[in-house]
């Protein structure tokens, strides 16, 4: 079970797609500028890393090593197209919605990294709970980037949400007079929001880290007095 | 002695790796290439239903229904790809009628000059040659910024962007006029996203210019019959 704890907090916090390995930065980039874009992409996400890891941990033993990344782009490339067509023909309104994303998934390299690194060399349950998880820490990532940057950008939150739940609708936090930050909207402010995201958890870690050396030197230097004084004479 | 020997078998072992190699490649490449052609042939029907009743609901949008009482589907003939459109394929343009007489041509125009590519665009010009509506039918503008030009994410609700177009034809905004404010022309733009705005009102106004000069033979034309330009230059 801790194998699994493992690939739960690598997903969402020490090895975080964004955070940690800044990967996937076109479609980060390109669909952050509100919370409702992000998270629908990033739900789209997670449903193609869980089928593309599971797919590919279910074939590994056929693929030879040699030509092993052109068939991992071909089976995510199909399953990406699969999950476009099925989502245009069954589910037609939120395809309206969220149909554009689906494409962009392609571009995302985190899928082909989580294949070569995770899906390739573990079992399938391991591999599609990997894909979850790696999803899950992109979303909540790339949810944050977007909330930021709408509420700086255009000082509302949800906007759009009604193309999805049509009872509900944005909030306007700031004023209706707020004249917007556009550099927020555009491709830089996303670069300085993840930024400081980065920065952010840099510092999280910095400072657990220091809290974890600071207690070990305690517990050394307590054992270290346990012993001097246990010494024999 | 043994080394002669030993250069061909290991020239034949990476034939015979390279042929095994490629020959598990074009398996997977066929496999999943079959998969891909299968799941388009099973979805093609519905995909293509939702695209129908998709563009009834756009149609309604741009000309309301009261205002004809002919079948639209039925009353319509195929435009060939028409450049001065933006147009790369075949197209519908669809008659609107009441009591006989005509009210309205609905037809598909694009943009190819959007911030971020193809914008398409549905219009409705009634029988005086004026723009009764447009709507975006497809773009991929910068969310939350070039957007606006889909009503459904301007958040101007009571009037969005794209109405100030409404019922406005060469006889109201001369041609030379029918551009963003920022290019000298009548139409409001957003700062920060002209371009855009400026594709957008380019667009409807070819389009307008374009529907306008052949307005009769449209509406004459036999349904479902093809529109042939008249008198074209090769």
């Amino acid at each position: 079970m801790s194998a699994y704890k493992d690939i739960a907090w690598n997903g969402i916090w020490k090895q975080n797609t964004i955070l940690a390995q800044v990967l996937g930065l076109c479609p980060l980039l390109a669909v952050s500028s509100n919370f409702v874009n992000a998270v629908s992409l990033g739900l789209a996400t997670i449903v193609v890393m869980m089928l593309s890891n599971f797919a590919i941990s279910a074939l590994r033993a056929f693929i030879p090593y040699e030509i092993r990344i052109p068939v991992f782009i071909l089976i995510i490339a199909a399953l990406v197209t699969g999950i476009d067509l099925a989502f245009n023909a069954f589910l037609h309104d939120l395809y309206m919605v969220l149909g554009i994303f689906i494409p962009l998934i392609v571009t995302n390299c985190i899928v082909l990294a989580r294949v070569e690194a995770f899906a390739a060399k573990n079992g399938l349950r391991a591999a599609t709970f990997d894909g979850l998880m790696m999803g899950v820490g992109f979303v909540w990532v790339i949810g944050l980037l977007g909330a930021v940057r709408e509420f700086v950008g255009q000082g509302t939150l949800f906007s759009g949400i009604e193309m999805i739940f049509p009872k509900l609708s944005g909030i306007q936090i700031l004023p209706e007079s707020y004249p917007g930050f556009l550099i927020a909207m555009l491709p830089p402010g996303a670069f300085f929001v993840l930024g400081l995201l980065i920065a952010g958890r840099n510092w999280l870690d910095a400072r657990a880290n220091q809290r974890m050396r600071e207690q070990r030197s305690h517990h050394q230097a307590d054992h270290a007095t346990d012993q001097a004084n246990s010494v024999p004479v | 002695m043994s080394e002669p020997i030993e250069v061909p078998r290991r020239e034949s072992s990476v034939l015979r790796i390279s042929v095994r190699t490629a020959a598990i490649m074009l398996a997977f490449t066929l496999v999943f290439t079959s998969l891909m052609a299968g799941t388009y042939s099973a979805t093609a029907p519905l995909v293509a239903a939702s695209a129908l009743a998709e563009k009834l609901r756009l149609i309604g949008e741009v000309l309301p229904p009261s205002l004809y009482d002919n079948d639209l589907m039925t009353d319509a003939i195929t435009l060939p790809p028409q450049k001065s459109l933006g147009l790369d394929e075949e197209t519908r343009l669809w008659r609107a009628r009441k009591d006989g007489k005509p009210v309205a041509l609905v037809l598909e125009a694009a943009a190819l000059d959007g911030y971020s590519g193809r914008i398409s665009l549905i219009l409705s010009i009634d029988a005086d040659g004026r723009l009764m509506a447009q709507r975006v039918t497809a773009h991929k503008e910068t969310p939350g910024l070039g957007d606006y030009i889909d009503p459904k994410k301007d958040k101007n609700k009571k009037r969005p962007w794209i109405t100030q177009f409404s019922d406005l034809g060469f006889d109201t905004v001369p041609r030379e006029k029918w551009r963003v404010k920022k290019d000298g022309g009548r139409f409001d733009q957003m700062s920060g996203a002209t371009i855009s705005a400026r594709a957008v009102t380019n667009a409807s106004g070819r389009a307008l210019a374009w529907t306008v000069e052949r307005r009769d033979t449209l509406f004459s034309l036999p349904a479902n019959s093809r529109y042939e330009q008249q008198g074209s230059k090769q």
